[in-house]
């Protein structure tokens, strides 16, 4: 039983990180823009949150800088996915393109800016984990519930399930979530009935960077004690995640869970006895979630529901 | 209070190069159905789009009730009242009727959406006009006529009370299109003020009070329907008299040409296929014709035929199996294709006329030499064509295929096609778009090519160009031959009901 408790809390280590950025992306394409850049913007949101945290760490530790921490990687992830809206939509230019371009001026600047700013002139940033919680007042308690979710975790854990709740609404319940979703599949019935396609992509993409930004902290501060101004692909696998669920928040939601529960197989295989005595070599596992992300891809890529005019440039001259 | 409803005072509308609308005047009485009548690229279209606040006008004003009012965009327009119906509807297909027909002008209850309001408001208006819809039903998943209804639902529900139908009936069968003027009557006789665009002459006789002519971007009159006649609008709309029949004799068909068996193509979505086993021969020295509504298989059918698809089943070409063979074989077979689209499929547009002429000629012996392309024959080769079929364009066999007229590019592709001497040649919709003189050149063109004893598998959408051209009916739906029908002993009532597919021949269930 220990060993699931184990492997619940830390596959959340690995699932709402992912359930957030592909939530983020989820917004994005459901209005028509593919943001690829989701990994960028992961590497700009955790560099600045991080880069507060230590600098301020000194003075104040604790939830509070966690919050704190947690507002400054949203409005970073959000002004810096403004320049992909800004490609994307103002200028028409190709999605991929634009994305990658964010994909690869995230992690240039973030270690250049990290050198020129701390004292030591290093890449790295360095941050002491004083976040975690070892169990949450009377929730903890709880029989079994209690030692799977409230022990051992992360307050980023909740907010990543109230972003779900939040997401899911907005999305499907809301005026706005209904003008979003026709902006991603039939712009032009959208402008047609006076909805303005170019405010609500803009919308799309700013949540996406918001969420993403929020996701490179998020991703960052349990399974690390320093941010190298990378977030090693999780920018790229919430993509697969926002794919494999079918740009519909229950069913990213099973796929955050599947993709976190395949790389905590990978990474924390050594701590459940069962996997540990196979005798299966280390690389085998490590490869498990891209083997996994390949094969559910290759399985749901044919009944692919993406949104329609995703990645399509809305030219309101064209009709 | 004004008689009109709406005028458009003098309207002028440039386009870089052409003139769209040039000194129109079109007033609207109320509660009245307006016929705009004109053949394409006339400028109705464009006119509505001023109207409907897509397009600014250069000069001229717009009136509503008198009183001179600006429509910067679609917004403007469903605040006076205005609201159209698209040619190609403006409906999201994975949305319910409902979500559609609320889209933009939603009510909510703190935050949320409250849906209970709105549909309370279109199962009543939907009574009150007989618009039967389903209100839960995806849109995907519904008819293409009451995907019709839907929109007029989108209109109703914003209280227009101006209300442009745009080509309304160039999707529908005739069971729907007479479904469509019973309801444009009963809007009508509900004091909405109704304008509807149009090249079709009978649906204007059925169900308009008057009908404004426009030609080439001019305004030529306005008439009272009940006061005149088709041959009349006709006249006014082409600019002379016209004749619509063409001299077709009767058909003497010999051996078979084209031979098709168990033909199936798997469709895009995976789940069910577009052409569906399906069979049938066209022998030489007749015209068949594929009838049946857009989408339910005709172009990958062609495509299959012509190699452009992977199909499974059985093709011959004067006996000799060709489904596994290129495409170039296939020409070389016999086998000449007007392409439904002409842009995509029929032209390299930025190669010029002469280029564009030979693509399926270059290689013969006669244009090359020592693999070289011989361009002086490509030239003479080119001018010979476009005397014999009278293509115009402004420099001759040098002119840029995109800078052609419509008819012009059609003339051309069909000029190649037929100068191969098939055997079998598909057409695919080929007066698609162009004006009544070109479509009977070309229906003149496809006659005279069967009389010299070729095979002609015609693929059209419009039911008139079916019963002036076909010899023999095969109507297609769903992806399955339903019917094969004599033109001469059928209605396009009936044939309706097969392409609906409400009816089915019984060797064909």
């Amino acid at each position: 039983m220990d060993a699931v408790y184990f492997l619940v809390q830390q596959m959340m280590f690995f699932s709402i990180p992912l359930l957030i950025v592909a939530l983020g992306g989820m917004f994005s394409e459901r209005s028509g823009v593919v943001n690829i850049a989701l990994e960028g913007i992961m590497v700009a949101g955790a560099f600045t949150s991080i880069l507060l945290i230590s600098l301020l760490q000194s003075g104040m530790s604790g939830q509070i800088l966690l919050l704190i921490a947690i507002a400054v990687a949203i409005v970073t992830g959000a002004l810096f996915s403004l320049l992909h809206a800004y490609a994307a939509i103002n200028l028409r230019s190709d999605q991929t393109i634009s994305g990658t371009a964010l994909n690869m001026i995230a992690p240039a600047s973030a270690i250049y800016l990290a050198r020129m700013i701390q004292p030591n002139g290093v890449q790295q940033v360095q941050f002491t984990n004083t976040f975690r919680i070892e169990k949450v007042p009377f929730l903890g308690d709880i029989p079994i519930l209690g030692r799977l979710l409230f022990q051992n975790a992360y307050i980023t854990t909740y907010i990543g399930f109230i972003i779900f709740g939040i997401a899911a609404f907005v999305l499907y319940r809301t005026r706005f979530g209904l003008r979003l979703r026709a902006c991603g599949e039939h712009p032009q019935a959208a402008d047609s009935v006076g909805i303005n396609v170019y405010k609500i992509r803009y919308a799309g993409v700013v949540i996406s960077g918001a969420l993403a930004g929020l996701g490179g902290l998020v991703y960052v501060i349990p399974t690390s004690t320093n941010f190298n101004a990378t977030v090693s692909g999780y920018g790229f696998l919430a993509l697969a995640v926002l794919i494999f669920g079918q740009w519909k928040p229950l069913r990213i939601l099973g796929a955050a869970f599947f993709f976190g529960l395949m790389k905590t197989i990978a990474s924390a295989y050594s701590g459940i006895p069962f996997l540990r005595d196979l005798g299966i070599p280390s690389d085998i596992y490590k490869m498990v979630p891209f083997i996994a992300t390949l094969i559910a891809l290759a399985f749901t890529s044919k009944r692919s529901q993406a949104p329609r005019a995703s990645g399509v440039p809305y030219d309101k001259g064209l009709r | 209070m004004s008689d009109y409803i709406i005028q458009m005072i003098n309207i002028t509308k440039v386009f870089p190069g052409i003139k769209a609308n040039d000194n129109i005047t079109l007033q609207l009485k109320r509660g009245e159905i307006h016929a705009l009548l004109g053949e394409n690229g006339a400028g109705k279209s464009t006119l509505m789009s001023i109207l409907f606040g897509l397009y600014q006008a250069e000069e001229g004003q717009i009136l509503k009730d008198g009183v001179p009012v600006l429509v910067k965009d679609p917004n403007d327009a469903n605040e006076l009242g205005i609201g159209m119906v698209h040619q190609h509807f403006k409906l999201v297909h994975n949305f319910t009727v409902l979500e559609n027909i609320v889209l933009g002008v939603e009510t909510t209850r703190h935050g949320t959406l409250h849906m209970d309001e709105a549909r309370q408001k279109v199962m009543t208006l939907s009574e009150q006009y007989g618009l039967l819809i389903k209100p839960d039903a995806l849109i995907e998943d519904i008819t293409v006529g009451m995907q019709q209804r839907v929109e007029i639902l989108k209109m109703l529900y914003r209280d227009n009370e101006i209300l442009i139908f745009d080509e309304p009936t160039a999707v529908l069968t005739p069971q729907e299109i007479d479904e469509l003027m019973r309801i444009m009557r009963s809007l009508a006789a509900e004091g909405k003020s109704i304008l509807f665009i149009t090249h079709k002459l009978a649906e204007i006789m059925a169900v308009a009070d008057r009908c404004t002519v426009l030609r080439k971007g001019k305004y030529i009159g306005t008439v009272d329907v009940k006061s005149s006649s088709p041959q009349e609008l006709a006249e006014m709309m082409v600019g002379h008299k016209v004749d619509f029949k063409i001299d077709k004799q009767p058909a003497q068909p010999g051996e078979p040409a084209l031979h098709v068996r168990r033909l199936s193509v798997e469709g895009s979505h995976g789940d069910k296929k577009a052409v569906n086993n399906v069979s049938f021969d066209v022998y030489k020295g007749e015209i068949v014709c594929i009838a049946g509504i857009d989408g339910n298989g005709q172009s990958e059918l062609v495509y299959a035929i012509t190699g452009l698809m992977p199909s499974t089943g059985e093709i011959k070409l004067n006996q000799a199996p060709i489904d596994h063979q290129s495409i170039q074989k296939r020409i070389k077979a016999g086998l000449a294709h007007i392409p439904e689209d002409r842009h995509k499929h029929g032209l390299v547009l930025d190669y010029d006329l002469q280029q564009n002429l030979s693509l399926k000629r270059y290689k013969t012996i006669e244009m090359q030499r020592h693999g070289f392309i011989r361009f002086d024959k490509v030239r003479s080769y080119a001018e010979g064509l476009i005397e014999r079929f009278d293509i115009r364009s402004g420099q001759g066999a040098d002119t840029s295929a995109r800078s052609m007229s419509g008819g012009n590019q059609q003339k051309a592709i069909i000029a190649r096609e037929i100068d191969i001497d098939p055997e079998v040649l598909i057409a695919v919709q080929p007066t698609r778009g162009l004006d009544v003189g070109a479509m009977l050149y070309i229906h003149e063109q496809l006659v005279k090519v069967r009389d010299e004893g070729k095979a002609i598998l015609l693929i059209s959408l419009e039911l008139d160009e079916v019963f002036q051209l076909a010899d023999r009916i095969l109507v297609i739906y769903e992806g399955e031959i339903v019917a094969e029908l004599d033109p001469k002993q059928t209605t396009p009532q009936e044939l309706g009901l097969y392409m609906s597919g409400s009816k089915r021949q019984e060797e064909y269930a």
